[in-house]
């Protein structure tokens, strides 16, 4: 396909990466000329300078004859512009970045309707769902929801001596009688996609697929259940923080959040009656302490510097604090973080990548058994895909055992008539199932999962 | 420095070279020259040894760093032009059509780089086999050996950094590509370069060319390069086709962006192109002042233009085919000539020089510096075509031109050694180094009478001018070659 991404900072450059991964012909368009030559020096794309917002511009990168225009400036206001002239200069589909909370309430739809915007994506509550789910479920360090929650995928941390070091998954199904599969396992810089005799280790990163009861089920016979976390402290007053708090809030959480510009801690407090807003340098450990680190359930550092986060997370968990969770901008810095010890890390513009690289992927197949969700899990190195069985799928009916996908895919769940099974070799897909798979990372130059039928061998 | 993936891609390369040299071989096994036919079998033999041993034993292995830089990609580049310059002299040597190797490699060189200097004085007695594969030399080299195998790169492979290979082997100050992806962009511009040679062969057939001697005169003119098959060159040719190659010439030194843009029906961004302006109206000029030159000479006004375009469109497109001998021109004529060898064609096309865009680029950028002096305090900036010009490619122009004249003035000192006149030595250190050809003096047809210092200097002064200096200037210096 051809695709346009308008803006290419932190967002739009993660977007770009995917994308070009994927093997689409992508055009960089960036008002800066070094942010442009600084990325196709590294990636192949083409450059184009000049304001997204500009008829001309928008012509010279050819935009009559793009399929897909992204538009992730800094400005919510350019975005919208440049996508409504783009769609009216011929782009196929457009999705603009919009994050501003005046826009992203009632008013959103009506925008997105007038400006015919195929999508709006807001990293920021994006993440902050991410980092509710989390919350939710303190015991993994990552959530994914699939179906309407029907299914959910976590990803556990092993923590030394724990009571799976050593078994195989076949006993410990025999050992827990829990009704979960354990999909994709990653060791080191390994990544496996495990079968029955395959022995678990400590220190290992386990996705789960189950239901969200059984799940829980099975994390308190692993007596690694941790109950909701009922107070959290939040450090930076960012638009994470304002969109997690007040999911935090509605759901009944106490969130303490601490933010050093006095000005910025006046319009939190007018936007958020329920939280607590102190104002004090949370870098600071005494300001931490003094306001009660120690008793929290979670802790969530959501400040613009990642060394900051980092470094205040660790401080976090040596003063015992139940779960904490780190939020990283540059992509790098996350195996950086996770060598130090930090498990759970939330990097907002992965997110948003997996949302605009499932809807490419959705648009460049939408005949077919094609893709409804997608997450990168992880940390990058496999895929949980969603699809929607279309009428022309060729295993439908058939066992799973004979059906033999490609090496490196497992078919980790069917959803039939709004029930969740959790497949064994005799299951079977059907019209109209939706069907949860996860794949390992695949090498470069292979082709990417874009219809259902794509993981048959 | 990422020895192994420098020396892997130019293994491939070689072994790219090894299948192109396999279009002569049937040719001359069609003009049932065997032992020619047999010399092309021992070169792709020996290309497809080197190539193959380098691709096999160097192929990266999983997780191996391949990722390139721009230091990487100058070095291939480099590697890349002398090994299939020495290995492309092979056939040349080992057939006898060329007695010594020294001799073969300024043939090769010349034919890569698009010079169209030659050492052989008795052309018509060459074998069909050897002059295609000449030709073909010019037609390869003209749109660049690494940029073909970019287009024949397989479709998964990882293509982000290749830019680098493409920035430092295609001419001109700027390169931007014509679609996202690099291997589609030198698909491209591989199709537009086919179309159009394909175009020049079916009127130069039109004209009552054999299909050998128009595929060869349009393998030369594509490349810009001007190896011809006769010793006149193109004096004893018709009018027509003289006009026919004239056109072409022109055509084929003008940026294969601009095609691009016909293709896409953007007239307007075609026709409002500041350099292709420039390059026409230079070359209007050129003729008028050679016509006015030469209607003594020729006492006819018509004979008179066709001669001037045929000249200004072969020198200043760098191609050098010639219609007259031009050491007979005028003195005023000559001076023209010299100085549209110097400018050259424009950048992003098959031609040489120092391209139209950067002339432009260094008026305007001393247009400025010199206002700067008058007015200390006042601001300018540098546009071509709307867009402003990036000071980082000003500061590269500047270090380029300084450059361009001291390899120039020291090709010039070392051919000086040699016993020929100071007409001779300048004449024939521009000609190669800036890609043309022909010189004035006694190297108005060929080069056999030079030393051999001398044509190695020459050699290295047409690999010098084709990459525009900076890759081999890399090559050279041993801090490029360290592993850190």
């Amino acid at each position: 396909m051809n695709i346009i991404i308008a803006g290419c900072g932190k967002v739009g450059g993660t977007i770009l990466k995917r994308l070009v991964g994927e093997g689409h012909n992508v055009t960089a368009l960036d008002q800066k000329a070094d942010v442009v030559s600084s990325i196709t020096d590294i990636h192949d794309v083409m450059g184009i300078v000049g304001n997204a917002a500009d008829c001309e511009t928008l012509e010279k990168a050819g935009v009559a004859s793009t399929d897909l225009f992204v538009a992730v400036t800094e400005s919510d206001d350019t975005n919208m512009l440049s996508c409504f002239l783009a769609k009216k200069m011929g782009a196929g589909h457009t999705i603009a970045r919009i994050r501003t909370p005046e826009y992203n309430d009632d008013s959103l739809s009506f925008m997105r309707q007038q400006l015919e915007l195929s999508m709006s994506v807001n990293p920021e509550r994006l993440a902050a769902e991410e980092l509710y789910n989390i919350l939710m479920m303190p015991a993994a360090v990552k959530v994914d929801h699939f179906s309407r929650r029907t299914f959910e995928m976590v990803e556990i941390q092993l923590k030394e001596e724990s009571v799976l070091d050593g078994m195989t998954l076949s006993e410990m199904r025999n050992q827990y009688k829990a009704n979960v599969l354990i999909c994709v396992v990653s060791r080191g810089a390994e990544t496996f996609i495990p079968d029955g005799s395959f022995a678990l280790k400590s220190g290992d990163r386990i996705g789960v697929c189950a239901t969200h009861a059984e799940l829980q089920k099975y994390l308190k016979s692993l007596r690694l259940m941790k109950k909701q976390s009922r107070s959290v402290m939040i450090l930076g007053g960012s638009r994470i923080a304002y969109y997690l708090t007040k999911m935090l809030t509605a759901s009944g959480a106490d969130v303490k959040i601490i933010e050093k510009d006095r000005e910025h801690c006046e319009a939190l407090c007018e936007m958020l009656p329920e939280a607590v807003i102190i104002n004090g340098e949370g870098s600071h450990q005494e300001v931490l302490l003094e306001e009660g680190l120690d008793s929290m359930d979670a802790f969530v550092s959501l400040t613009g510097v990642d060394e900051q986060n980092i470094l205040i997370s660790m401080f976090a968990s040596t003063r015992g604090v139940p779960k904490v969770i780190t939020k990283i901008s540059r992509t790098e810095m996350e195996s950086m973080a996770g060598k130090l010890g930090l498990d759970t890390i939330v990097v907002p513009r992965k997110i948003v990548s997996d949302v605009v690289v499932r809807y490419a992927r959705a648009r460049q197949n939408s005949l077919g058994s094609h893709i409804e969700t997608l997450y990168n899990v992880m940390g990058g190195q496999a895929e949980a895909l969603e699809f929607r069985v279309g009428p022309d799928f060729p295993g439908s009916g058939i066992p799973l055992r004979e059906l033999k996908p490609k090496p490196g895919i497992l078919v980790a769940g069917i959803v039939h008539n709004r029930k969740p099974i959790i497949p064994s070799g005799d299951s079977f897909i059907s019209e109209g199932d939706m069907v949860v798979v996860i794949a390992r990372h695949r090498k470069s130059g292979e082709p990417t999962l874009q219809d259902l039928s794509d993981i048959l061998g | 420095m990422n020895r192994k993936i420098v020396f892997f891609t130019v293994s491939r390369l070689i072994l790219l070279e090894a299948l192109l040299m396999i279009l002569p071989l049937v040719v001359s096994l069609l003009y049932l020259e065997y032992s020619m036919a047999l010399s092309f079998i021992i070169s792709v033999g020996i290309a497809a040894l080197c190539g193959g041993m380098g691709w096999w034993f160097l192929r990266p292995v999983k997780g191996e760093e391949t990722r390139l830089y721009p230091r990487e990609g100058f070095l291939i580049v480099a590697l890349a032009w002398i090994s299939t310059s020495v290995i492309g002299a092979v056939p040349f040597y080992i057939s006898g059509e060329i007695p010594s190797f020294l001799d073969a490699f300024f043939e090769t060189v010349s034919g890569f780089t698009t010079t169209g200097a030659t050492i052989l004085t008795r052309i018509e007695e060459m074998c069909h086999g050897a002059l295609l594969w000449r030709s073909f030399t010019h037609w390869i080299g003209g749109m660049g050996v690494l940029v073909l195998m970019m287009a024949l790169s397989p479709a998964g492979e990882e293509q982000g950094r290749t830019i680098h290979i493409m920035r430092a082997e295609m001419p001109g100050p700027i390169v931007g590509k014509l679609v996202p992806k690099v291997r589609e962009t030198a698909r491209l511009l591989y199709l537009l370069y086919i179309g159009l040679t394909i175009l020049e062969v079916l009127f130069l057939l039109f004209g009552g060319m054999s299909l050998f001697e128009a595929v060869v005169h349009a393998f030369a003119t594509a490349g810009t390069g001007g190896f011809g098959i006769r010793a006149d060159s193109f004096a004893s040719y018709s009018p027509y086709l003289q006009w026919t190659v004239s056109v072409f010439m022109l055509l084929f030194g003008v940026n294969f962006n601009i095609y691009y843009l016909l293709i896409l029906r953007r007239f307007r961004d075609a026709f409002r192109n500041a350099e292709l302006r420039c390059y026409f109206a230079i070359a209007v000029v050129a003729t008028g002042i050679l016509t006015v030159n030469l209607i003594p000479v020729f006492q006819s006004f018509g004979e008179a233009v066709r001669v001037s375009f045929f000249e200004v469109s072969s020198i200043m497109t760098t191609t050098g085919f010639g219609v007259v001998d031009i050491n007979s021109l005028p003195g005023l004529s000559k001076a023209v000539l010299l100085l549209l060898m110097m400018i050259g064609a424009c950048a992003g096309s098959t031609g040489g020089g120092l391209k139209v865009a950067r002339v432009m680029l260094l008026f305007k950028t001393a247009r400025r510096d010199l206002r700067r002096l008058l007015h200390p305090r006042s601001v300018g900036v540098v546009q071509m075509d709307g867009n402003r010009v990036e000071d980082y490619t000003l500061r590269n122009l500047s270090t380029f031109s300084a450059l361009y004249a001291l390899i120039l003035l020291a090709t010039f000192f070392i051919l000086s050694f040699d016993a020929f006149d100071f007409e001779t030595n300048f004449s024939a250190a521009v000609s190669c180094f800036n890609n043309i050809g022909p010189a004035y003096g006694a190297a108005a047809s060929d080069y056999s009478a030079f030393s051999a210092v001398s044509k190695l200097a020459l050699s290295f002064a047409m690999l010098f001018g084709r990459l525009e200096v900076f890759p081999l200037l890399l090559a050279c210096s041993p801090s490029s070659w360290t592993k850190k």
